[in-house]
């Protein structure tokens, strides 16, 4: 399929702040230029948590991961990988099996380089740039038609990226379309940032993401429902991130401000 | 994924360690569980904590003996250090955690393990490993750091690369389509100014020299006024419209003529914000130059160039019809006098180049005043003049038509001196009934002919003027009759399968001693209307009942049919049948020799009684046939009630055949299910009006039966068919 994105390209704006990078900043990485920290400590000085939430997150994706190799899963497609920083899909899944498979795919191009090199030699991950929104440009490009096998179970993975697309372009619609394409016994895990039931500070935080190259849309829980409709939910349902099969002695008491979810093809 | 990923590499424990009899001891895992429950919350590490646990673990063995063996203390303070970096304990406050837990734990718990050294040696190698630690860890970040900093510059410049690689891309594709496309391609800034144009673009609109002349969106817009759209395209520039679209006539500038499809479209930035137009401009002269000789065809006659009889109707009824009660309109209907001596004594070929040169003269004449000259057919013209002035201005038309004739033509070396007739017409245009005002022309050109020719005569006031001409044919009808003055001619009717001449039409004609030779047309209808019908019908019924014994005696079985006209008022005459049968069996002849015609028109509503005796007459074996079928309602499926056997086809269907420009075959398909529904209603179809070799070929292979028409013989005196009929010696 030609779709006008792939025909003129965007431009790379490194001047501009951008969400994985920040993101990376949260976590403690160095992956990320003057523009990205500069936003990213504006937005912790209204929010010191922040960072703690990035990494509540980047815990459920790991349990997630795990949770998905338990179940006999050794196929992952991560949507909005975002910069590989610690922990990534790839390395815990193929720590318990050598030769899991994970495609990862982001339309950032700082983000789709990065992985790129980083992955050179791995022949069991690949890096696809795509929007995640054109559900066939994705499912039918190399990294990803090339690498898993779709007769398989899947662990499809949307972890704090559904946040980025706007009512006006569905994103349940997308993840159903994503989700008619796996097989039974695939899993769809997604985690979404949210302000609901959350101090005023968080809203002032999804604000300052408007002047990113990408604003953030929190969600309620009554809305993350729609993404499943016709889904079964893994327990516990849809609840904040720290809530979703936490590790032992790492129970915590204050919310993450992600909604986290996984439901069963 | 190398540094700064979640790989944990496992620093191996120091050997030769006295401290390590300890092991996993408890009050290591003590240590390593506070330590690990302290700085987790404050990491990054994709690591659990149980995970951390154990990773701290032995990072306490490493501590322990650090303290045991100064020689060690610096080195092994500093891979801790290191370490807590590279578990991804990046925070400062990680370090800070762990330096003051060790500050105030270390000595305390591992106090068995130490005791054999003493206090102030212990506090200043502790001293020293909380630096070493300190220095491990800074060293380890600002290495991270500054590789991933690498890391992100690196995959920002090939990400740009990258990006910049599709962008040339798409570019050169891009300069592809716009270089090389047929259609003429602009882009302009939102406020009009255009930026590039491409090869298609400079052929279309003109040379490159004149390039300069678009700088501007406007300019196409501006092509000739059009306020419509003018305001589209504002509407277009204030983002409210996304497309324009026109078909524009532009003048080149060496002053040829392009006629342009043109759409302007806007293009938004990401934000929708209008950023662009693009302006295509296809050349669609040549389509137009083709639509506009197609319609000048079907509007223009063949042989003269001049408008035709539809183009002057068109015209007329748009007079007719407007509302102005002051306009007036005037026609000149003329008429060529014994034009067909011309064609009879010179051939036909002379007659038409003589129509051609006569329609140049007439057109000239009237160009100045721009009226339009058409000729209506064969040698018939008309000259409208619209807005006309009143009779004066229309008998001094008439003078100069008839003076720009009088010269000699010169025709393959014949010099031709011909005199016309014509017919003024003069009327309020509005409401007017285009019809009957060329009828009126038409009877105004008979009585300029009836005093004589080369004259013009003006139709004073139409009622009373028809009312005299009427009123005087009919009142010479029965002293014509009388006196002999109609005739009949008869025209070969021939079988297409072999050309066989199966039967004749018999076609009456009045020789008028002032009008000339008039046509059933002219005499017909008024026949009709005062009842002489009876009388003529029957007289040229007797005719043909003649003629047809004639031809029985000659020819026997060979002997062609005769088709006679047959009127409905005749059939409203009860006495009708008795009489035509009695005349048929006073000559001798069979019923089956003559075939009746009704026009389709007259018999699709005729009374239950005329159609009794017609079912009469077919019963006694008269053949029935319905004349000019097409031209009125052309109802097939009514023709099954009544008791008809053949069919004869309007010659507009013979016409239609050829009218294909396109290659269209929709006359074709007309004729082919016509011919075919006529069969199987068991009816017998003939064309009318056949002129070609080409049309009589083309019916034959559509499978008509008979034709009839010029190319096989025009009407004539009897003994002419009776020549054809002899065979050759
Ligand atoms: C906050 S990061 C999340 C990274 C990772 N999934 C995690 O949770 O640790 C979001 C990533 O999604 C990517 N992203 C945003 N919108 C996207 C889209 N429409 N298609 C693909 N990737 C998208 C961004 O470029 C960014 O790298």
């Amino acid at each position: 399929m030609v779709n006008s994105q792939s025909w003129i390209p965007h431009e790379v704006d490194v001047e501009r702040p951008n969400p994985a990078r920040m993101y990376d900043y949260y976590l403690g990485g160095a992956h990320n230029f003057a523009a990205d920290r500069e936003l990213a400590e504006q937005a912790l000085a209204v929010r010191p948590a922040l960072a703690r939430s990035a990494r509540l997150n980047r815990r459920f994706l790991n349990r997630v991961v795990r949770y998905s190799s338990e179940l006999g899963i050794n196929q992952f497609l991560d949507l909005g990988s975002g910069i590989p920083t610690a922990g990534n899909v790839h390395h815990i899944a193929q720590q318990r099996d050598p030769t899991a498979r994970i495609a990862y795919v982001d339309n950032e191009s700082v983000a789709v380089a990065h992985s790129t090199e980083l992955l050179a030699g791995n022949d069991y991950a690949t890096i696809t740039k795509a929007d995640l929104k054109d559900v066939e440009t994705v499912l039918s490009a190399p990294g990803i038609a090339g690498l898993l096998d779709f007769d398989q179970p899947i662990a499809l993975l949307t972890v704090a990226v559904m946040h980025f697309i706007p009512d006006s372009e569905a994103p349940w619609e997308i993840f159903q379309r994503y989700h008619s394409a796996l097989m039974p016994g695939s899993l769809l895990a997604l985690s979404h940032c949210t302000v609901e039931g959350l101090a005023p500070e968080w809203t002032k935080v999804a604000e300052l993401y408007k002047s990113s190259t990408t604003p953030v849309y929190p969600r309620d829980k009554a809305e993350l429902e729609r993404f499943f409709t016709g889904l079964q939910l893994v327990k516990p349902g849809i609840v904040d991130a720290i809530d979703w099969h936490p590790d032992e002695g790492e129970q915590e008491t204050e919310r993450s401000g992600f909604y986290a979810a996984v439901a069963r093809v | 994924m190398g540094r700064g990923s979640g790989v944990i590499k496992f620093r191996s424990p120091v050997k030769d360690n006295p401290a390590t009899d300890d092991g996993g001891g408890p009050s290591t895992h003590g240590f390593a569980d506070t330590w690990a429950a302290t700085i987790w919350p404050t990491g990054f590490v994709s690591m659990s904590l149980r995970e951390t646990q154990l990773h701290l673990l032995n990072t306490t063995q490493r501590l322990v003996a650090a303290l045991t063996d100064p020689t060690q203390t610096a080195q092994l303070g500093r891979s801790v250090g290191e370490e807590l970096v590279d578990a991804h304990f990046t925070n400062p406050e990680a370090l800070e955690l762990s330096l003051s837990l060790i500050a105030s734990r270390l000595l305390k718990d591992f106090a068995p393990q130490l005791r054999h050294i003493n206090n102030a040696e212990l506090r200043s190698r502790l001293g020293l490993l909380l630096g070493a630690i300190a220095a491990g860890f800074s060293t380890a970040l600002r290495d991270v750091t500054f590789s991933e900093q690498e890391q992100i510059r690196r995959a920002g410049l090939l990400a740009r690369e990258t990006t910049e690689r599709d962008l040339r891309g798409s570019e050169a594709r891009f300069r592809a389509v716009f270089a090389g496309a047929a259609i003429g391609i602009a882009i302009a800034d939102i406020s009009g100014n255009i930026l590039h144009f491409n090869p298609a673009m400079e052929q279309i609109l003109g040379d490159s020299s004149e390039a300069h002349l678009f700088s501007s969106v406007a300019q196409f817009v501006d092509l000739d006024d059009a306020p419509e759209l003018w305001s589209q395209y504002q509407r277009l520039v204030n983002g409210e419209q996304e497309q324009v679209q026109s078909e524009k006539r532009y003048v080149r500038p060496d002053g040829s003529v392009v006629w342009a499809d043109m759409v302007i479209s806007l293009v938004r930035d990401d934000n929708g914000h209008p950023r662009y137009l693009v302006v295509l401009v296809e050349d669609v002269s040549e389509r137009r130059r083709l639509q506009t000789t197609l319609h000048h065809q079907a509007l223009h006659d063949p042989l003269t160039g001049l408008p035709n009889r539809t183009l002057f109707f068109d015209r007329l009824r748009r007079l007719c019809n407007q509302h102005d009660s002051t306009k007036r309109i005037g026609l000149c209907y003329l008429d060529l006098d014994r034009f067909k001596a011309v064609n009879d004594s010179l051939g036909h070929h002379v007659g038409d180049k003589l129509l051609v040169e006569l329609a140049e003269r007439l057109a000239r004449c009237t160009a100045d005043a721009g009226h339009i000259v058409a000729r209506m057919g064969g040698d018939e013209f008309v000259v409208l003049v619209e807005d006309c002035e009143g009779t004066r201005q229309l008998k001094l038309l008439a003078e100069q038509l008839l003076e720009a004739l009088a010269a000699p033509f010169e025709i393959a070396d014949h010099q031709l001196t011909v005199s016309a007739s014509i017919g003024l017409v003069e009327h309020q245009a509005a409401g007017a009934d285009p019809a009957e005002l060329l009828k009126a022309a038409d009877i105004t050109l008979y009585w300029a002919k009836s005093e004589g020719n080369g004259g013009w005569a003006l139709h004073e006031s139409e009622r009373r003027g028809r009312q005299v001409a009427r009123y005087e044919l009919s009142a010479a009808m029965p002293r014509a009759l009388a006196h002999g003055e109609f005739l009949v001619e008869y025209q070969p009717l021939v079988r297409l399968r072999d050309s066989v001449t199966i039967g004749t039409e018999a076609l009456v004609r009045w020789n008028h001693p002032v009008l000339g030779r008039l046509g059933p047309q002219h005499f017909i209808d008024l026949a009709e209307e005062t009842g002489q019908i009876v009388p003529l019908g029957r007289w040229v019924f007797e005719q043909s009942c003649a003629q047809a014994a004639l031809w029985s005696a000659e020819f026997g079985a060979q002997a062609p049919f005769v088709s006679i006209n047959l009127a409905v008022r005749q059939l409203r005459d009860p006495g009708i049948v008795a009489e035509l049968i009695s005349i048929a069996q006073a000559y001798d002849v069979a019923p089956q020799q003559l075939q009746l015609e009704l026009t389709e028109s007259e018999i699709m509503g005729p009374s239950d009684e005329a159609l009794e005796r017609l079912r009469t007459l077919a019963d006694a074996g008269f053949v029935i046939a319905i004349d000019d079928f097409g031209t009125g309602y052309s109802n097939l499926a009514y023709l099954r009630r009544l008791p008809v056997q053949a069919l004869k086809l309007a010659s507009s269907f013979v016409t239609g055949l050829q009218q294909d420009p396109n290659g269209d075959r929709v006359g074709e398909e007309i004729m082919k299910t016509l011919i075919h529904l006529s069969h199987i209603l068991g009816l017998h179809v003939t064309a009318e009006g056949i002129e070609t070799d080409e049309q009589a070929r083309q019916l034959r292979d559509l499978g008509c039966d008979n034709g009839q028409g010029w190319l096989f013989a025009k009407p004539g005196p009897p003994e002419t068919i009776t020549e054809m009929l002899r065979p050759k010696t």
